[in-house]
């Protein structure tokens, strides 16, 4: 299953990092990253695999969530259907 | 890859445009539970409701945190319990009332629908015992809706149950009277009831339908009205284009959450409910949709032609969206859990009569509307009878979910709390309609009603 993982708030150094560490963690696969910096605003959006995550989905969010607060950032983690439902026929 | 506009759009309306799937509904067949014994009856409902409906609320949650988009309600529709109990001795369905509550209680759930009666073309024993047990039913539980369905396009409408309706608002409403006369909030009076209708107050699980299925409510006017921003002062072929495409996206998430609660509870998908509803939240109201159109106040001149437009293209962006269509279908303008519609009725910009307009282009009715307490039973059956009378000659569902406050005058306010909102106690017509309410008997069906 593939999931899309946001994170967005104010730059600052090691937040790919710091994000990709917690998903080698739980053995997340990250497939595609696209980032940008707008009026200081750091804006990621990560495409990763999450079949072979070790911990529930719930927790993984859980997780993501604790690690975006770490940075002052909010992290969301969505399965893919629900953009491919609502952009792709 | 999916672009990344569109991931964030995605997440906007979720976050800041109030984009929810509205609820979840369980409707479920109570046919096998009619029994000799009303005990033994209210047994097997409150049984079998806590059987099938056991998951639904963590499947739900389980389904909302996966996704990240918010599933606001999960309910419950069952079989009119006027057919269930009839079987039973009992002259009280009031018992039956209170097993639904509990079994809502146990799964968690806060309404559960289908204390209902059909009686477009007349009473069968077991609904003059259903719709008398109404007023102490709605007092004697928290989390039970009611539906009577007084009219269909091939039936006509029923005076008799339009006359009955009224005195039964004004006892509902007296029996919750320390609560400004809540039970009426809970009490929907139709014409073309449909039955796999999601929402409350409204929903019950029809006839027809299977032993067990899901429908859905999707939620969205906050991502429409944000849209239109998009389009200021375009001509109308771009705002419906506009209200189409939103109601197109928002519709992808109901279907989705459908399919997957479906497969998940292994229950059938039964239909998704393209209605724009609202709730008192900011952001979250038709009446503002209408006003980002351009009219200074919901209720003026043109307020009925942005509804009919509105209402079509939301039907028109939906439909292709979900495989399977159903329910109301169609915007609601409810007064009191609508933060636009409250401020154009305390503006005086709203009247009842422009309301009652409105319902002619869109779903589902006279909704959630407060008027004096000391309202005669006969000028809330005029109400009835009118607004039935647009859905059977205009071959659509149409209700009436009124409040007579007790104790309250034109311009008092009354407060139910969450979804329900507050409302203030509108105006009625001065003037009565006693005699014609007394005739009673059928009004008959209409002539577009011989289709064959």
């Amino acid at each position: 299953m593939k999931a899309f993982i946001t994170v967005i708030g104010k730059d600052k150094v090691g937040i790919i990092a710091h994000i990709a560490n917690a998903l080698a963690d739980l053995e997340v696969n990250i497939l595609d990253i696209n980032q940008t910096v707008m009026d200081d605003t750091f804006t990621m959006i990560m495409m990763a695999d999450v079949s072979l995550c070790t911990v529930p989905f719930s927790e993984l969010t859980a997780r993501m969530d604790k690690a975006g607060r770490a940075l002052g950032m909010s992290v969301q983690i969505q399965h893919e259907d629900i953009f491919n439902s609502m952009h792709r026929l | 890859m999916l672009h990344p506009s569109e991931i964030l759009e995605t997440q906007k309306m979720i976050r800041e445009q109030n984009l929810d799937i509205r609820t979840i509904t369980l409707g479920i067949s109570l046919r096998d539970c009619s029994r000799a014994s009303a005990d033994e009856s209210c047994r097997l409902i409150y049984d079998k409701i806590c059987r099938l409906g056991e998951k639904l609320v963590p499947t739900a949650d389980e389904i909302a945190a996966q996704y990240g988009i918010p599933i606001i309600n999960k309910r419950v529709s069952v079989t009119p319990i006027a057919l269930i109990a009839e079987s039973s001795g009992a002259e009280d369905y009031t018992p039956f009332a209170q097993a639904l509550d509990r079994a809502a209680a146990t799964l968690g759930i806060d309404f559960i629908g289908g204390l209902s009666a059909l009686v477009h073309k007349g009473y069968t024993r077991g609904d003059e015992k259903l719709i008398a047990s109404l007023p102490g039913a709605l007092a004697a539980t928290e989390r039970v809706c009611s539906s009577v369905n007084v009219a269909t396009t091939r039936a006509g409408i029923n005076m008799d149950a339009v006359k009955q309706m009224g005195h039964i608002i004004k006892d509902t409403a007296a029996l919750t009277a320390d609560r400004d006369g809540i039970g009426c909030a809970k009490l929907v009076v139709f014409a073309n009831v449909p039955e796999d209708n999601p929402f409350m107050a409204g929903a019950f699980h029809g006839i027809g339908e299977p032993e067990c299925v899901i429908n859905v409510g999707v939620s969205g006017p906050g991502v429409v009205q944000s849209a239109l921003k998009g389009v200021h002062g375009e001509p109308f072929g771009i705002v419906s284009e506009t209200i189409k495409k939103a109601a197109f996206k928002i519709t992808r998430m109901g279907q989705l959450v459908a399919r997957e609660a479906s497969a998940r509870l292994g229950v059938p998908f039964g239909i998704v409910d393209l209605s724009l509803a609202p709730t008192p939240a900011r952001g979250d109201s038709v009446a503002h949709i209408l006003e980002e159109m351009g009219l200074e106040r919901t209720g003026t001149h043109g307020t009925t032609a942005a509804l009919a437009l509105l209402n079509d293209a939301v039907k028109k962006g939906g439909a292709m969206a979900s495989s399977y269509v159903g329910g109301l279908s169609g915007a609601f303008i409810p007064v009191s859990e609508d933060a636009g519609m409250i401020h154009a009725v305390e503006t005086g910009a709203l009247s009842i009569e422009k309301l009652e307009a409105m319902t002619c282009v869109c779903s589902v009715g006279l909704d959630m509307i407060a008027v004096p307490g000391d309202t005669p039973a006969s000028i809330l059956s005029g109400i009835i009878a009118d607004e039935t009378a647009i859905g059977v000659i205009n071959n659509k569902t149409t209700a009436v979910r009124i409040i007579p406050a007790p104790g309250k005058k034109v311009g008092d306010y009354v407060e139910f709390g969450g979804l329900l909102g507050s409302a203030p106690v509108m105006k009625l017509s001065d003037f009565g309609n006693h005699e014609f309410i007394q005739r009673g008997g059928r009004i008959p069906a209409p002539l577009n009603a011989l289709r064959n």
